[in-house]
């Protein structure tokens, strides 16, 4: 404590105290005078006015609805709209008995009770003045209730929009769907952004764009009677010359429409992607190297978004949900896979690249890899060996031997830091939600990966297997597409972007959203990149290439390569047969590809799970992507 | 005078020495204006829900609890709540971080807090317990704060704000600030450098509003206005404007309010019972109502005026200054001066936690300056 002892000096302190005392005294009677003043104001001036807004007739504001806003394909096919409906709403502060009356409408056929439980709770959790859409209805629906609607105040029809997506399944991962607003979006969402409107975007871009599709909310201030009758309203009383008093005092404001988007889908990339896929599992996806515009963006099975926008039934959506195909998990995006051999073109520019091979000189391949000092055979597809090989073959034919190898010159870090810098491993950044960053492994991975000290070391061998796409390595289709559009402009990355404009629906005004380059590869220099764009196209149009079969007589130029990933690995002197194992267990096919290989314009990954080798299933899948994109109607027709 | 101190001791006479210990310290001033709004409160309440009698016997038996706990804080003396101060605001504290850790835990918004027998909200104690406790620190030293003093000061309202904030309670940190504040005010606070700080704030608005994104300067646009977000946070003032407007000079009448017997205007048992009061008795009914408010403000800052040492003054007025935020903040936003905020109206308010912390502010009142001449001595 300090040791000078200050003496409190009262008489000092009490007039200092008493001033302040008397400073607050005033600011008090201040404050209430500002107070009594502002209810004069209320309650003597703008009394009159006050009181005709209460006095049996009383205020209401209506919100007015925003119409959303529309999703269109590159072209201008529409893959969004909205249609007209009649919804069935609730004001729930004037329903008197929330149950029975819920009762009634189930027995007049209106909604179904059983398959929405959360009704009454969705109800309860607005509030009172707040519309609550309980359902769709149809024509004669709308009709059966209406001759009773004296029957149940509070409960109304009106007339509304539906979202509706005239594709079906074709765009259900891509565009996703809106549904009716739950409980739970209520906590993460400004309530009187939804004062009027019944859906919101769940997923895809409906989620991902919600704010820019939805617009802003309008209101109307209405008197209305007791019994909820609309005696004046603003929209209805300016056609007309009026003398009521009370008239300025109600306000309109109209809602601003939602922008309308304009995807980079091609809907016949699309199409050709979901035919030919059509009753697999997998994940097709092309890109525009130039833009990173996604040209098709298919994941199967899939589902019908019109189902949740409609309004999917508790027990429908088990259904879909308990699928053991899993139509609703969007494979594109957050599906994680091996990238097995279409890993070999970025391994060869690698190995090019840092000068740990002689792309010229031979290496013989006996049909399996065994790590110097050990004992274990790393095999190669094909049992009998390729024999004296160079990287270019390597690459055609897909030996494993040989990138065995190569992965063991490279070491697992330069590997890690050279399929980094083509965006495998971390988030592509695409325009919508939920996209799986997938897994690039190097020691540092591993140590802070696992917990027990012997899994946190890094073995030679997993860097062996590495260079054939296998282990730990796992990439989305979304990636490889991403990486494949990289190969194809010779190291320049554009994030990849479902939206590429958006119209004001108001003024028609288009805004044209930049492509964004996220990195170029640029220090890889250009005779290597040309070494692996003819290595892949060796692979469709050699009569050896492991992709020859499904691009045999294309009227344009591919590069590809081919892929087959282990979904469970063998033992040194086990077969791998098809026919014998579970269909779950059996390997995917992969397929990379961009063309024209003079100028690219497109780059697709293709992946079918469970399917054998990528060769025979996902090649002919981009065949049919590349066939639509190139062969199908006037390619120049784009509109933005 | 006389009147001000009585002695109910048995059978003796109403004119003892008030210095003299034995007797029952009761405040009159105090103890009639509270009753009087506590019982127009039960009246207005009465309306408010609909003429639901089993509500308003709820709250006659919250204001018993209350009185009682007005009538043994009165007989308390000073110097031991004042010895109490530092304790009570350390166990505050601590009731305050239990809360926010069960709210962690719990993993939504917690005010109460459940130790066996009762639950409460700790905050409320802070009402009190922050400016006991920037009263107890300024005791023994010299007035006005030092600098490095007023620091510890700032601290010691400003954390316990901080985690009310927390929790979220937007209301009641205010009036916690306020609470400390204004005890730190009375202390002497130069006013230059009320001014400093008053320009130096104002400067920083321009700087924050540049760093908010779009959707955060439209929430506090919202705030500060709530009239343009008609079918939000607007609709409760809208609704409230109209009782209060069409309540004019002399009001509806009792149980005729439309606005409120139609249930058209929101919380009207809790913080917009003001409108009620306004729609059923009128501009009249609101003076009155006022008034008395300002009776007990007034007779809380004579208390504090008469005081005798930097403790009870302080506490004495600062207490006081509170309790007019308090019914000016709600008044004010009922009647559309203010930004919402959930600030009950003090004593008519439904809801009893608030209540008790009123009264167990004015049984301090009342014990300070039954207590005077003892302390002089």
């Amino acid at each position: 404590m300090n040791s000078t002892v200050t003496l409190k000096d009262h008489w000092k302190e009490q007039r200092l105290f008493l001033s302040r005392l008397i400073a607050a005294g005033i600011i008090i009677l201040v404050l209430t005078g500002v107070l009594i003043w502002r209810l004069v104001q209320l309650q003597v001036v703008d009394h009159e006015l006050f009181a005709e807004l209460s006095q049996g007739n009383r205020l209401r504001i209506q919100p007015l609805a925003p119409t959303r806003g529309l999703i269109y394909d590159r072209n201008g096919i529409v893959l969004a709209e909205n249609l007209p409906t009649w919804e069935l709403t609730a004001t729930p502060e004037q329903v008197l008995d929330l149950d029975s009356r819920l009762q009634s409408l189930e027995d007049l056929g209106l909604i179904n009770l059983a398959a929405s439980e959360h009704l009454i709770e969705l109800v309860r959790s607005h509030r009172g003045f707040e519309r609550v859409k309980l359902a769709n209805l149809s024509e004669t629906q709308a009709a059966r209730f209406a001759v009773r609607r004296h029957h149940f105040s509070g409960i109304d029809i009106q007339e509304g929009l539906m979202r509706s997506y005239p594709l079906g399944d074709l765009t259900g991962h891509a565009v996703g769907y809106v549904s009716s607003i739950s409980a739970s979006d209520l906590e993460r969402i400004n309530r009187s952004d939804y004062a009027a409107t019944s859906l919101i975007g769940k997923s895809g871009i409906e989620r991902s764009y919600e704010v820019t599709l939805r617009g802003s909310v309008g209101y109307r201030q209405q008197i209305v009677n007791a019994q909820g009758r609309i005696l004046l309203d603003p929209v209805a009383v300016d056609a007309l010359p009026s003398s009521d008093s009370s008239q300025g005092a109600l306000e309109t404001r109209w809602p601003t429409p939602g922008k309308n988007i304009f995807l980079g889908l091609d809907v016949r990339l699309q199409l050709a992607a979901h035919r030919a896929l059509e009753g697999r599992r997998g994940a097709a996806v092309a890109i525009e190297p130039q833009t990173g515009d996604i040209l098709a963006l298919v994941s199967m099975p899939t589902f019908d978004p019109n189902l949740f926008a409609v309004g999917l039934t508790q027990a429908d959506f088990q259904k879909l949900n308990n699928d053991p195909d899993k139509p609703l998990f969007q494979r594109a995006l957050t599906g994680h896979y091996p990238p097995g051999s279409t890993v070999k073109p970025f391994l060869g520019l690698a190995a090019l690249h840092y000068d740990v091979i002689d792309p010229d000189s031979r290496e013989m391949c006996p049909g399996h890899f065994i790590l110097p000092g050990t004992s274990h055979r790393y095999r190669d597809w094909k049992p009998e060996g390729h024999g004296p090989i160079d990287l270019h073959q390597s690459i055609v034919q897909s030996c494993d031997t040989y990138f065995y190898q190569l992965a063991v010159k490279l070491g697992i870090d330069q590997i890690h830091g050279f399929l980094r810098g083509f965006g495998f491993g971390e988030r592509t950044g695409i325009d919508v939600m939920n996209e799986n960053a997938g897994v690039i492994p190097s020691r540092e991975w591993k140590r802070t990966q696992f917990t027990q000290r012997e899994d946190q070391t890094w073995y030679p061998g997993e860097t062996v297997i590495t260079g054939i796409g296998q282990g730990f390595t796992l990439v989305t289709p979304l990636q490889l597409a991403h990486a494949t559009a990289a190969l194809a402009t010779s190291g320049q990355r554009f994030k990849p972007r479902l939206v590429i404009a958006t119209e004001d629906a108001v003024t028609g005004k288009i805004a044209n959203h930049e492509p964004v380059l996220l990195d170029i590869i640029g220090n890889v220099e250009e005779p290597h990149w040309e070494r692996i764009t003819q290595a892949m196209v060796g692979v469709t149009e050699e009569a050896q290439g492991s992709g020859h079969n499904a691009m045999r007589g294309t009227e344009y130029s591919v590069a590809g390569k081919t892929g087959t990933a282990q979904v469970f690995s063998l033992a040194a002197d086990e077969t791998y047969d098809a026919e014998e194992i579970d269909e779950s267990l059996r390997d995917h096919g992969l397929f990379i590809a961009y063309a024209p290989v003079e100028n690219p314009t497109i780059a697709i990954a293709v992946i079918v799970e469970n399917s054998g080798g990528g060769g025979a299933t996902a090649a002919p899948v981009a065949r049919q992507i590349l066939d639509a994109y190139f062969l199908e109607g006037p390619n120049g027709s784009k509109k933005y | 005078m006389a009147l001000r101190n009585i002695d109910i001791g048995a059978g003796a006479s109403a004119f003892l020495e008030p210095e003299r210990k034995r007797g029952i310290v009761i405040d009159i001033p105090i103890l009639l204006a509270t009753l009087s709004i506590a019982g127009l409160g039960f009246i207005i309440l009465y309306s408010a829900v609909g003429e639901n009698s089993s509500v308003v016997l709820r709250q006659v038996l919250r204001f018993g609890v209350a009185l009682l706990v007005f009538g043994v804080l009165a007989q308390v003396s000073p110097r031991l709540l004042r010895i109490w101060s530092p304790w009570v605001f350390c166990i505050a504290l601590v009731f305050l971080l239990m809360v926010m850790l069960k709210g962690e835990m719990g993993g939504g918004a917690q005010r109460w807090l459940d130790i066996g027998i009762i639950r409460f909200q700790p905050s409320e104690i802070m009402k009190i317990s922050v400016p006991m406790m920037v009263a107890w620190f300024m005791h023994e030293r010299p007035l006005p704060p030092t600098f490095m003093q007023l620091l510890i000061l700032l601290l010691i309202f400003c954390v316990p704000t901080f985690l009310i904030y927390q929790q979220p309670d937007l209301g009641t940190a205010l009036l916690v600030m306020f609470s400390g504040g204004f005890t730190v005010l009375l202390a002497g606070l130069s006013i230059r450098l009320i001014a400093i700080l008053g320009v130096f704030s104002l400067s920083c608005i321009p700087v924050l509003w540049s760093y908010m994104f779009d959707y955060q300067r439209a929430r506090v646009l919202t705030f500060l206005d709530p009239e343009s977000d008609p079918l939000g946070a607007g609709y409760n003032i809208i609704q409230s404007k109209i009782a209060l407007g069409s309540g004019g000079l002399f009001g509806k009448g009792w149980l005729n309010g439309t606005q409120s017997h139609l249930e058209f205007l929101p919380e009207r048992s809790t913080d917009f019972i003001f409108a009620v009061m306004g729609e059923e008795f009128g501009l009249l009914g609101l003076l009155f109502l006022i008034g008395l408010y300002l009776v007990l403000v007034g007779r809380g800052l004579y208390i504090a005026s008469q005081a005798q040492d930097t403790f009870t003054r302080l506490l004495a007025g600062g207490l006081s200054l509170t309790f007019f935020v308090y019914v000016f903040v709600n008044s004010g936003m009922v009647s559309g001066l203010l930004p919402i905020v959930g600030v009950p109206l003090p004593l008519v308010s439904a809801g009893g936690t608030s209540m008790v912390t009123l009264m167990a502010g004015f049984g301090i009142l009342a014990s300070i300056h039954g207590n005077r001449k003892l302390l002089a001595s």
